[in-house]
């Protein structure tokens, strides 16, 4: 797929949790169609047998100790916290 | 006096001359920053009265045990983290956002004395090369403020150029460091991955972001750098390579130096004034006894779509973290938790961000996670390798920073597709993960070029080398806009 | 019955570390809500994880001892999905190189062994804890968020409710064994899902299955399944279909009901996590960490039987805590009397901990203290009725059976003549017992030692009461 129409960016918008109007779906459509195109060249790479490449620099075993630190200050966690009930953070219900 | 407009070294020798105290440094950088900041709209937020108690303090401390940095003034990139000062990442999503804790970088250039100012202006999160997308302001080129000053570290390239400051950091993902500091003729270093923390930087692509120093010359870059680096506990992919004095390496000596210049890279996409001056300045390095032979890399054409698909997979896994519920923009009036999500992030975040989140999860998605996610990383293994073989054989990479100059405000916009174009000359350093420097090569109707210098893992110091030999042989370094003069 | 049950299970077992697995914020059970913090936990933005090295560890110690191979190369995930107590909006896992592999563990369920093969085990990290309220929110508690797991997935060979439990009691035992985990599923450190389907008997392919959710302990497990089970029945003799699709098991009915329909819904969108190394294991990490693993249940059981001449059912009892098998051996290696020592271990002292609901450890009774006890038992000094009195002391005050036995007097008084005189004093007395037992009645024997026990305060040697009664009443 590399035309996108507005129920295909409203079906991605849904897993990126992003409400997406009509319009706005139709400017998404054509942006992603575009960008889509232009990464369809790299299936015409021929990577057989190449490993995929996830980090830039081969670091291995890069593990902490288990000992703990000073904690964060709740106080100090809730001043960017919007709305918040006994120190704890309040989300509406899920429906 | 102009104090900012000096090097660190000269700076530094006036400080010990008591001809000026670091309070009087830092009040001649928030005067610059009051006389052109209006024109330049480089800060997102001074922080003078922080910058200049600190001032005061650092003017108690002994001479002796001062680092070359010591009191100088920085202007930090407002996508890493400061302390107690608002980090927005020129987001509305992080529109008056506190952090709680400091970047390493932070730390570190606190360690070494500096004094920061404030925090800059960028595109939003970091995605984009034209500073335009921030949501909270554009800012222009000190060269010529019709134009755009690159991005996304535009407000950090600018601060420099104006003179607002000697020193800032910026950020670098597929060219972000470099692109802006070639079109508002500075030095900028994107470090090899792993060399600078990212621990406090606002993520993009865990993978390609990389911290670098932002400055007037090759000596100050190199300073800055060397404080910058180093392993750290919170970043696991930070390296524990030594870190050099990477001054040290500035010998002028480039004699027997081997240069490569990938045809990919000066091709027919490159305007003639550009592709001139980075044949002069070939020249001016072969005068100085380097040698240079064309080579290819010959995957770097598919640099472009690897890097989109990379970084948007990336970033819209990183990005999935402003929500609206434990900081951050967040809706109001929702009638239940996924229209908190939605509208959330709809309103906080703006249209470039949103449309890489799309473009990411579409790579990421059952359908495409193969042909395109893994495929992507499968081609910047080839793209990687290309580097490998070519340094197997040459010391560096010379080409241009940039294919053109620096835009005009809202060119872009209209032809998005001239900037994936640029993109191929700055985005396969960052797939490599190898280091590279943009250093003025100068000008082509009044604004500034910049020449790449491309090295091999960890070794900056090589490319410091190259690009000090360069600038002490050139005068492109000298210049500065007319900005704010006369006014 | 004409199908046959086919059981998945996903076990989620929380590790005992001192911190979480990707934050250095202390990782602990019930503190005040948002005080076990760390910027890392609220997903800040800027924060990079940072791996516990005792986390991966502890994984691999678990799966070593479920028989797992150990992934050369292992590396860590991102599984994305929005929810409020999953603050990055992803949770750091691991996707296709596991920790550990094909493991399995035996079970026995009547009489049968069987081993339920173990398809995987990871490492992942926990999530914060979401209340929801009556008035229309909800609130979150990020204290659990980054609490190190391992998830455990066995292959689909559980055959029935019964060898579902069986295979639980059987993992948290070995789990439990290995120290990396408390596994008490009341404090959630022990979570189970099913994954149940039916096929007609003989028929290769799965039938569609459901995943049976909020089974908080081994017997709603088992109850869950079984009525998950039944309810599938039901839809396929009626040649209905099943649906592929969330049940949550509801303690109160013992039914199942419908969380959410599974649609093509979950894209999960996995990601290597750029932020985190790959981790190397070579074999001298696997041997070094497989040292730390104790000898588990089913070798211990089988050395109770073999060497130590237990009855299977000892065995079992002895080994199903770590505690209670470790006290057995080393009660044993004092050299007391193995089957005496268990038998204490599984009366006495099984029973005292069920009613003052307590463990061995929180109690004062030591190996040395109820071996000392065993011992004089076995030579006679005391009398098992005395034993009780001197257990109540050992294990309420310590100690050694011999200084309690001396201070208050309770050595068992063997001495022939003075039994004789109790005896002879007891007969006298019950003249009736005498008549009863010439014509017959042998529980007059029963009454008569009764009487001497408690004329002697319980302190006499019974079988010697017995054998100087038979000899004195054949006089009478
Ligand atoms: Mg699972
Ligand atoms: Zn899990």
């Amino acid at each position: 797929m590399t035309q996108f129409t507005n129920e295909d960016v409203k079906y991605f918008a849904g897993f990126a949790k992003l409400a997406v109007s009509d319009e706005e779906a139709a400017v998404y459509a054509e942006k992603l169609s575009e960008l889509a195109g232009f990464a369809k060249e790299l299936k015409e790479v021929n990577t057989e047998g190449i490993a995929p490449m996830t980090h830039p620099i081969q670091l291995y075993n890069v593990l902490r100790e288990d000992v703990p630190v000073d904690v964060l200050d709740r106080e100090e966690m809730l001043k960017s916290v919007r709305e918040h009930e006994d120190g704890q953070i309040k989300v509406p219900n899920i429906l | 006096m102009t104090l900012v407009n000096k090097t660190a070294a000269e700076l530094q020798s006036l400080l010990h001359n008591k001809e000026v105290s670091v309070k009087e440094l830092t009040e001649s950088a928030f005067s610059r920053i009051e006389e052109v900041d209006g024109e330049v709209q480089a800060f997102l937020k001074t922080t003078k009265e922080e910058a200049l108690e600190r001032a005061e303090q650092l003017d108690q401390e002994p001479m002796e045990g001062r680092g070359p940095l010591f009191g100088l003034p920085i202007g930090i990139k407002d996508n890493i983290v400061t302390k107690g000062i608002e980090t927005t990442a020129a987001s509305k999503m992080l529109e008056g956002f506190v952090p709680v804790y400091d970047a390493t970088v932070v730390e570190k250039v606190n360690e070494a004395g500096m004094v920061s100012v404030g925090k800059l202006n960028l595109d939003e999160f970091a995605m984009g090369s034209t500073t335009e997308s921030s949501a909270f302001k554009k800012t222009t080129n000190p060269w010529n403020i019709a134009h755009v000053p690159g991005g996304s570290s535009g407000g950090s390239a600018a601060a420099v150029a104006a003179g607002e400051v000697p020193f800032s950091l910026g950020s670098d993902t597929g060219g972000s460091v470099r692109q802006p500091a070639a079109f508002c003729g500075i030095v900028g270093m994107k470090p090899t991955y792993g060399r600078v923390s990212r621990s406090g930087l606002v993520g993009l692509a865990g993978s390609l972001d990389q911290i670098g120093p932002m400055t007037r010359n090759v000596e100050d870059n190199a300073l800055l750098l060397s404080a910058i680096s180093g392993v750290d506990a919170r970043d696991s992919s930070s390296s524990s390579q030594p870190v050099p004095d990477f001054r040290a390496a500035l010998t002028g000596d480039v004699k027997g130096l081997k240069i490569a210049v990938p045809k990919e890279f000066i091709g027919e996409g490159v305007p003639a004034p550009i592709q001139n001056a980075v044949k002069e300045a070939l020249n001016v390095l072969e005068s100085l006894g380097a040698q240079w032979e064309e080579v290819s890399l010959p995957h770097v054409k598919y640099a472009a779509p690897t890097y989109y698909v990379i970084c948007s997979s990336e970033a819209s896994s990183n990005l999935s973290r402003y929500d609206g519920i434990r900081f951050g923009y967040r809706a109001e009036g929702v009638k239940n938790l996924e229209e908190l999500y939605t509208r959330s992030r709809a309103e906080g975040f703006g249209e470039e961000v949103k449309k890489r989140i799309l473009f990411g999860t579409y790579a990421l998605s059952a359908d495409h996670h193969e042909d395109l996610y893994v495929q992507s990383q499968k081609v910047r293994t080839l793209i990687a390798q290309d580097f490998a073989t070519v340094f197997e054989k040459y010391d560096v990479i010379i080409g241009p920073t940039s294919a053109t100059t620096a835009y005009e405000m809202g060119q872009t916009v209209k032809d998005p597709l001239m900037l994936y174009t640029n993109d191929v000359l700055t985005v396969p350093v960052n797939l490599a993960g190898v280091p590279a420097i943009s250093v003025p090569c100068g000008f082509s109707d009044g604004l500034p070029i910049g020449l790449q210098i491309i090295g091999k893992h960890f070794d900056e110091a090589t490319i410091y080398k190259t690009a000090h030999a360069f600038e002490q042989a050139t005068d492109f370094h000298t210049r500065t806009p007319s900005l704010g003069e006369g006014k | 019955m004409n199908f046959e049950t086919i059981v998945g299970l996903e076990v989620h077992v929380e590790l005992k570390t001192d911190t979480k697995i990707m934050s250095p914020a202390p990782a602990h059970f019930g503190a005040d809500p948002n005080r076990n913090i760390h910027v890392v936990d609220l997903a800040y933005p800027g924060v990079l994880p940072t791996l516990n090295k005792r986390a991966v560890e502890y994984g691999m110690k678990a799966a070593l001892a479920l028989n797992c191979e150990i992934a050369p190369v292992m590396n860590f995930d991102r599984k994305h999905y929005f929810y409020p107590d999953n603050p990055k909006a992803y949770q750091i896992s691991q996707d296709d190189r596991p920790i550990g592999s094909n493991g399995w563990v035996e079970i026995e369920v009547d009489g049968k062994k069987k081993k339920i093969r173990i398809e995987r085990v990871h490492l992942e990290e926990d999530a914060g804890k979401l209340t929801h309220s009556d008035y229309g929110y909800s609130l979150v508690d990020l204290n659990r968020q980054g609490t190190p797991l391992i998830e455990i997935v066995t292959e689909a060979d559980v055959r029935s409710p019964e060898e579902a439990y069986a295979f639980l009691e059987k993992l948290k035992a070995i789990i439990q064994y290995t120290g990396v985990s408390d596994v008490r599923m009341e404090e959630g450190s022990l979570r189970c899902d099913a994954n149940i389907s039916l096929r007609p008997f003989g028929q290769e392919q799965f039938g569609t299955k459901t995943e049976l959710k909020n089974l908080n302990s081994f017997n709603f497990v088992r109850r869950g399944i079984a009525n998950e089970v039944e309810r599938q029945e039901k839809i396929l003799l009626a040649g209905g279909e099943i649906q592929q699709e969330t049940r949550r098991y509801d303690e109160a009915t013992g039914e199942t009901t419908l969380m959410r329909v599974k649609g093509s819904a979950n894209d999960y969108r996995f990601i290597n996590d750029p932020d985190l190394t790959e981790v190397h294991i070579d074999e001298a990490w696997i041997d070094r960490v497989r040292a730390e693993i104790p000898e588990l249940p089913d070798a211990r059981k089988d050395r109770y039987m073999n060497e130590l001449d237990l009855p299977a059912y000892d065995a079992m009892v002895l080994t199903l805590t770590k505690e209670m098998s470790d006290f057995f051996d080393a009660t044993v290696a004092t050299g007391a009397d193995a089957k005496l020592a268990s038998n204490w271990l599984m009366g006495d002292v099984s029973a005292y901990l069920n009613a003052e609901a307590k463990e061995l450890h929180e109690t004062a009774l030591t190996p040395e203290g109820l071996a000392s006890m065993v011992k004089l038992i076995t030579d006679g000094t005391i009398s098992s009725k005395i034993a009780k009195k001197v257990f109540k002391e050992l294990i309420e005050k310590g100690g050694d059976a011999a200084d309690i036995v001396k201070a208050k007097g309770l050595v068992q008084i063997s001495d022939e003549g003075a039994l004789r005189t109790m005896v002879n004093e007891a007969l006298d007395a019950n003249p009736q017992s005498i008549e009863d037992y010439k014509n017959g009645k042998d529980r007059a024997i029963g009454f008569i030692v009764g009487q001497v026990m408690k004329a002697s305060k319980g302190q006499a040697n019974p079988p010697l009461v017995n054998k100087i009664l038979l000899e004195e009443i054949q006089k009478r």
